[in-house]
C-alpha cells in the first residue's frame, strides 16, 4: 500500500534521512521505532508532503505521491492522528470531527452523521462533550479526538505519530486497544512510537529508526525478542 | 450644555453609522491578520477603489440617462460592483505582492513592507488615472434630502438607515458563513494551525485567498458607503479610514471578526462624542487616542484571546 524507496530529506542543510526504505502492506499495523531525533517524525511528514524529499520515491497503492501537495495526498486516503494532538482547540469536538470529513465532500449528510456517532461510540467521552471546545478537553480527550478526527476521513492509511505520549498507562492501553479494533475494521496503519513495547505489542512488523537510517526490520514479535532492540529500546540492560 | 445634549442622539445616530462602517473595513485586517499574522496595509486602498468603482456605477448610469433611477436597485448594484472589484483586487494584492514572499519563508516583516509598497502604488495609479481631484457622489439624486423621518426627536435619513442595515446585513452573512459553513471552518482552521489544516485536506492556498477576496469585498462595500455618505470622494480617502479601521480592529482584538465589529461600533461612537463634547478637530485624535491606550492597556483587544495571543508568541 505505502512504499519509501530510498528517501532522502533536509531540513535546510541538515540531512535528517538517509535512504530510508519501508513498506506498509495493506491490512498491516507496522510500527517505526526510534528515539528523539532519529527521524520518526520526518518520515511521516514526507509521506505526507509536508517535507519534500530531496532524493528517492514515496508511493500510494502503485502510484508516486512524492511531490504532490499535502491535500491532495490526504484525498487520496491518508490520515494523520499528529504529534501532540494538534485538534483545532478553537473549534468544538463536532467541529473538529467535521474537519476530519474535509476530504469527503460531497458524502450524503446521514452517512457524515452516522459516522460521527460511530466515533462517539468508539470514544463516548467525544459524545458527551461534544459541543465543547477542543481546546478545554483533557489530553486523553483531546488524543480521541485527534483519532476521532482521522478516523472521519475513512482513511485507508492511518498515519499515527507518537499516540501514547502524554497520556496515562491506563490510556496508553485504551489507545492501543482502539488502534488495534480501527485495524481490525479493515484500515492499515503506520504508526511512529517511542513506546517500543506497547507499539510492538500490537503491531505485525516493525522498523527501527536511528540517526535517519532504518537499522533494522523485522516480524514485531522477533523484535521484542532480539537483545540490542530490547537493549537500545525497552529500557532493558 | 442643554444644547449640547439636545444634540447627542442625532450625533449617536451618526457615530452608528460610522461605526458600523468602520467595522465593516476592520474585519479585513483582522481576517487576513488571522489568517496570516500580517497586517494588510493596503486595505485602506482596497475600500478607496470600492469607493471609486460604486461613483463609476453611478456616473455610468447617470450619463447614460437611464430613467427611473431609485436607490432600492441602484445602490446594491453599486454594492455589487464595489464588491467583486475590490475583492478581485484583494486576491491579486495576495498572489502577487504578498505571496511570492510568505510562500517563500520570508519574516513577517517582508510581506507588511510590500503591503506598504502596494498602497502607495495603488494610490498613485488611481490618481494618475482618475485624476487629484475629488469626484463627487451625487448621493441627491438617490436619497433625496426630503428623505428622513423623526423618532424621538431624532432626525434620521433614509440613507443612514441604508448604511447601518447594509453593513449589519453584511458583517451578519460573514459571522453565519465563518460559523456555520464548510468554508468558514476552512478559514478557522487554517487561522488556528496552517499545517494541520492542509493536513486533514484544506486547501490552504485557496482558503487565503478567499479569505483576501471576502476581507476586500467588504471593505469594497464600506468604500460605497462612506461615499455616499460625505458625497466625496478622492485617491488618498484609504488612508485615513484605513487607519480608523485597523484602529477599530486592535480595540476589538485583532484576529477576532466579532471583535473588528466591536472595535468598529465603539470607535465610530467614541468620535460622535468627541464631536458633540470636545471639537470636531478634534475627532481624529480622540480615534489615535483611544489606539495608544488600547494598545497600552490590553493590547490583546477587548475580544482578544490573551492566551492565543501568549501562544503565537
Amino acid at each position: 500500500m505505502l512504499r519509501l524507496t530510498d528517501v532522502v530529506a533536509h531540513y535546510g542543510p541538515l540531512r535528517v534521512l538517509s535512504s530510508v526504505t519501508l513498506e506498509v502492506r495493506s491490512g498491516e499495523i507496522v510500527c517505526l521505532l526510534g528515539g528523539n531525533a532519529s527521524g520518526k517524525s520526518t518520515t511521516m511528514k514526507t509521506i505526507l508532503g509536508l517535507v519534500r524529499p530531496s532524493a528517492g520515491q514515496v508511493e500510494l497503492e502503485g502510484a508516486r505521491i512524492d511531490g504532490l501537495p499535502t491535500e491532495a495526498i490526504v484525498r487520496r486516503g491518508v490520515s494523520l492522528v499528529p504529534e501532540a494532538r494538534r485538534i483545532f482547540g478553537r473549534m468544538t469536538v463536532w467541529e473538529n470531527l467535521q474537519m476530519g470529513a474535509l476530504t469527503r465532500r460531497g458524502a450524503p449528510p446521514p452517512e457524515l452523521a452516522a459516522d460521527v456517532e460511530r466515533v462517539y461510540g468508539l470514544f463516548p467521552r467525544l459524545g458527551e462533550r461534544a459541543g465543547q471546545l477542543g481546546g478545554t478537553l483533557s489530553g486523553g480527550e483531546q488524543q480521541m479526538l485527534a483519532m476521532g478526527r482521522a478516523l472521519m476521513a475513512r482513511p485507508r492509511l492511518l498515519l499515527m505519530d507518537e499516540p501514547s505520549m502524554g497520556l496515562s498507562p491506563a490510556l496508553v492501553d485504551q489507545v492501543f486497544d482502539t488502534i488495534q479494533a480501527i485495524n481490525r475494521q479493515g484500515t492499515t496503519i503506520l504508526v511512529v512510537e517511542q513506546n517500543a513495547t506497547v507499539a510492538l505489542g500490537i503491531a505485525h512488523r516493525g522498523y527501527v529508526l536511528q540517526n535517519g537510517r532504518i537499522v533494522a526490520h523485522d516480524a514485531a514479535d522477533a523484535l521484542l525478542r532480539a537483545d540490542h532492540i530490547r537493549r537500545a529500546y525497552l529500557g532493558e540492560d | 450644555m442643554a444644547d449640547i445634549l439636545s444634540i447627542l442622539p442625532q450625533q449617536l445616530v451618526f457615530g452608528l453609522a460610522l461605526g458600523t462602517v468602520y467595522g465593516l473595513i476592520a474585519l479585513g485586517y483582522t481576517m487576513v491578520y488571522g489568517i496570516l499574522f500580517m497586517i494588510n496595509f493596503a486595505h485602506g486602498e482596497i475600500f478607496m477603489i470600492g469607493a471609486y468603482l460604486g461613483w463609476g456605477v453611478l456616473t455610468f448610469l447617470l450619463n447614460a440617462q437611464i430613467a427611473g433611477l431609485h436607490a432600492a436597485w441602484v445602490v446594491p448594484l453599486m454594492l455589487l460592483q464595489a464588491m467583486l472589484g475590490a475583492g478581485l483586487l484583494g486576491v491579486c494584492l495576495e498572489r502577487f505582492a504578498y505571496r511570492p514572499l510568505y510562500a517563500r519563508g520570508a519574516t513577517r516583516l517582508g510581506p507588511l513592507i510590500s503591503a506598504i509598497g502596494a498602497s502607495i502604488f495603488l494610490q498613485n495609479a488611481v490618481m494618475l488615472t482618475q485624476g487629484a481631484r475629488m469626484k463627487v457622489y451625487m448621493t441627491s439624486l438617490l436619497f433625496p434630502r426630503a428623505w428622513r423621518f423623526e423618532i424621538l426627536g431624532v432626525s434620521i435619513s433614509v440613507l443612514v438607515i441604508v448604511m447601518i442595515a447594509a453593513a449589519a446585513l453584511m458583517m451578519w452573512g460573514l459571522h453565519e458563513l465563518v460559523q456555520r459553513t464548510t468554508l468558514g471552518r476552512s478559514i478557522r482552521a487554517v487561522a488556528e494551525d496552517r499545517e494541520m489544516a492542509a493536513v486533514v485536506g484544506v486547501n490552504v492556498r485557496r482558503v487565503i485567498a478567499v479569505t483576501f477576496f471576502l476581507g476586500s469585498a467588504l471593505a469594497g462595500a464600506g468604500g460605497v458607503l462612506v461615499g455616499l455618505y460625505y458625497t466625496q470622494i478622492d485617491f488618498f480617502m484609504g488612508y485615513s479610514a484605513g487607519l480608523k479601521a485597523f484602529t477599530a480592529a486592535v480595540l476589538g482584538g485583532i484576529g477576532n471578526i466579532r471583535g473588528a465589529m466591536l472595535g468598529g461600533l465603539l470607535l465610530g461612537l467614541i468620535e460622535s462624542l468627541a464631536v458633540t463634547f470636545i471639537n470636531p478637530a478634534y475627532k481624529d485624535v480622540v480615534a489615535f487616542a483611544v489606539l495608544i491606550v488600547t494598545l497600552v492597556v490590553r493590547p490583546t483587544g477587548l475580544l482578544g484571546d490573551v492566551s492565543a495571543q501568549a501562544e503565537k508568541v
